[in-house]
């Protein structure tokens, strides 16, 4: 049955994390995500459903603990905030090159460095771009919400084993924070049978799995990037997922995601109050990026205005996606700083209508 | 006649079905390919072949997962305690091994070693330990003696501005988390012999659930070293095994 309740996103993404019947948990801890680690050592999920959580020596080892358990065919998860993203991205880069499943994610603060605690979204570049070495991609899920972030942990789950991918939920020091109505899913059962690529013991009959992502000739290398590439082909196909508000009859637009997009729709609304047709675009994946539906869009407005709580890093896939046909600037607010609708709707005015 | 001799009756010893038919790559007098088959026929002998999971380090034992026929696992540099660790906390009853060289375990996954080794992980690291960065062509190691020549210590592993080497084996061996910690070597029959009844005996400790079991070989490398094979042993003899002593470090009570 399904369940309301007042939550925490840090304590939401972990309860649901129980429920998407996860197997393992490796982390450690970093503000403003250690709720997460705290809540499941709390729920001792071991004796609900089998669930094992470890706090690992660091953000290395936790990440390659993950790669260890996801070689065995299980459903292995990490969270980490900025710092201890950076501190994962080896272990990410291998997990990918050996194409195993796992769920990420990553609860943004401000950097660069040590940085802040507050919440930001300058990670997006390292969330679409790779982050580790190599030509690899994750699937990168934006939630704007608590009820989001619970869900996109059960379909991480789905898409990490759909794909054998890694997939990362870039959430930030907001949603993690906040408190807010949440609907939970219902336990899911872990799962009970191992793929035939896991490392479980080598039965008779058949040969021994190898989990790796070495390939030394160059030829073979060749091979895996683009097996690798066709794959994330397929993730572009299929996997877009976004949401419109007001874009009918819009002349201006605004892209935006996480908890930014919340922000950015109370300025559009304050906009059509003053009679300035704007509407929004939020990317729910940030890699695959919803290309298409923005330049669709370019084609009928007359300038979009990207908000980002970063210097300007999803508005570079804005422009590539908007491909000249009008203008694309870009606001931002960054080092823990929250835009407010105010200055968002002034940014439209002076850079989109006036500039 | 010899070929008359070879008959399934007459066979004294044969190769383990638990190492493959690859060739390895090692190179000629290196003791990987004997450590190797120690550790094989060892997982054969107990009959845990179809439970076991090995975990590959970086180094010139990368590829050991195309000679150990057991599922395994290739971890990033220094990495696979941790990797072990996961392997082994969702699949408790599987038997699970690290396999290991110097650089790997005891400089950049030091702390994975320590920490694993002080969680009291129920699995088996092996330590390979030849003083030298063997794969990216004998660089200096965090086991290089102190004057020991590298390609990155010249002149000689100068300890007041390289540091010391680090003895990691009686380092781990203080911790509570361990079972039993030991250093053997392979580079003769009976050495070879008691490093096998080292690692059965850890493979059945990990039965117990009590502790980490670490197995150190003191191991030559002749190409590292610049050193013919025999050479290379008499070396490591005369100058690894004062610096590194063999033997039982840490028993179960």
């Amino acid at each position: 049955m399904k369940e309301l309740r007042l939550m925490k996103g840090n304590e939401a993404l972990a309860e649901a994390a129980i429920r998407a019947g996860a197997d393992a948990y490796f982390g450690y801890p970093i503000t403003p995500q250690s709720e997460i680690i705290e809540y499941l050592m709390r729920e001792n999920p071991v004796e609900r459903t089998g669930m094992i959580v470890l706090q690992a020596e660091s953000e290395v080892a936790a990440i390659n603990m993950v790669y260890g358990a996801a070689g065995c065919g299980k459903r292995a998860m990490t969270s980490s905030s900025s710092p201890g993203m950076s501190l994962k991205q080896e272990g990410i880069s291998y997990i990918a090159g050996a194409e195993l499943p796992c769920v990420l994610v990553n609860v943004v603060r401000g950097g660069p460095g040590l940085g802040t605690i507050q919440p930001s979204q300058s990670d997006y570049f390292q969330a679409v771009k790779g982050g580790g070495h190599g030509d690899y991609k994750l699937i990168v899920l934006a939630p704007a919400t608590v009820q989001e972030s619970v869900d996109y942990v059960k379909l991480a789950f789905e898409l990490a084993f759909k794909y054998r991918n890694p997939i990362m939920i870039l959430s930030d020091g907001i949603i993690g924070q906040m408190m807010e109505k949440v609907e939970l899913f219902e336990q899911q059962p872990r799962l009970t049978e191992a793929p035939e690529w896991a490392t479980v013991g080598k039965k008779p009959g058949r040969d021994s799995v190898i989990v790796t992502s070495l390939q030394l000739q160059s030829e073979e290398q060749e091979k895996v990037n683009l097996r690798l590439q066709a794959k994330y082909r397929e993730i572009e196909k299929n996997e877009v997922r976004y949401e419109t508000h007001l874009c009918e009859d819009a002349e201006y637009l605004f892209a935006a995601f996480g908890s930014c997009a919340r922000i950015t729709r109370k300025a559009m609304e304050m906009a059509r109050e003053k009679g300035i047709k704007v509407g929004l675009i939020r990317p729910q994946t940030l890699y695959p990026f919803p290309v298409d539906a923005i330049n669709k869009l370019a084609g009928q407005v007359k300038g979009i205005l990207t908000v980002e709580m970063n210097a300007g890093q999803m508005v570079e896939d804005v422009r590539l996606a908007v491909n000249g046909k009008t203008k694309v600037e870009h606001f931002g607010r960054f080092g823990g700083m929250i835009p407010s609708p105010d200055e968002i709707l002034n940014a439209l005015e002076q850079k989109i209508i006036g500039g | 006649m010899a070929e008359n001799l070879i008959k399934p009756e007459n066979l004294v010893y044969e190769k383990t079905k638990v190492l493959t038919d690859r060739v390895m790559h090692y190179c000629p007098g290196c003791g990987h390919g004997t450590a190797h088959r120690m550790l094989a026929e060892a997982i054969d002998e107990l009959g845990l072949q179809g439970e076991t999971i090995g975990v590959a380090p970086v180094g010139c034992s990368v590829l050991a997962y195309y000679y150990f026929d057991v599922d395994m696992t290739e971890a990033a540099h220094g990495r696979a305690p941790a990797v072990a660790t996961g392997i082994k906390r969702v699949f408790p009853e599987k038997t699970v091994f690290t396999y290991q060289g110097d650089g790997d375990l005891a400089a950049i996954g030091t702390a994975e070693t320590i920490h694993a080794c002080n969680r009291g992980e129920n699995i088996l690291i092996v330590f390979i330990n030849n003083g030298i960065y063997g794969m990216t062509g004998g660089q200096m190691a965090p086991t290089t003696l102190p004057g020991m020549k590298s390609s990155t210590s010249p002149r000689g592993r100068d300890v007041a501005t390289m540091g010391n080497p680090l003895k990691i084996t009686e380092l781990i061996a203080q911790l509570p988390g361990t079972y039993f910690v030991t250093r053997q070597s392979v580079h003769t029959p009976g050495n070879a012999r008691k490093t096998k009844r080292a690692l059965k005996k850890a493979l059945e400790y990990q039965k117990l659930n009590k502790g980490t079991c670490f197995v150190e070989i003191v191991a030559n490398c002749p190409s590292g070293w610049k050193m013919t094979p025999v050479q290379s042993n008499k070396w490591m003899e005369e100058n690894m095994f004062p610096f590194y002593p063999l033997g039982d470090i840490k028993v179960p009570e």
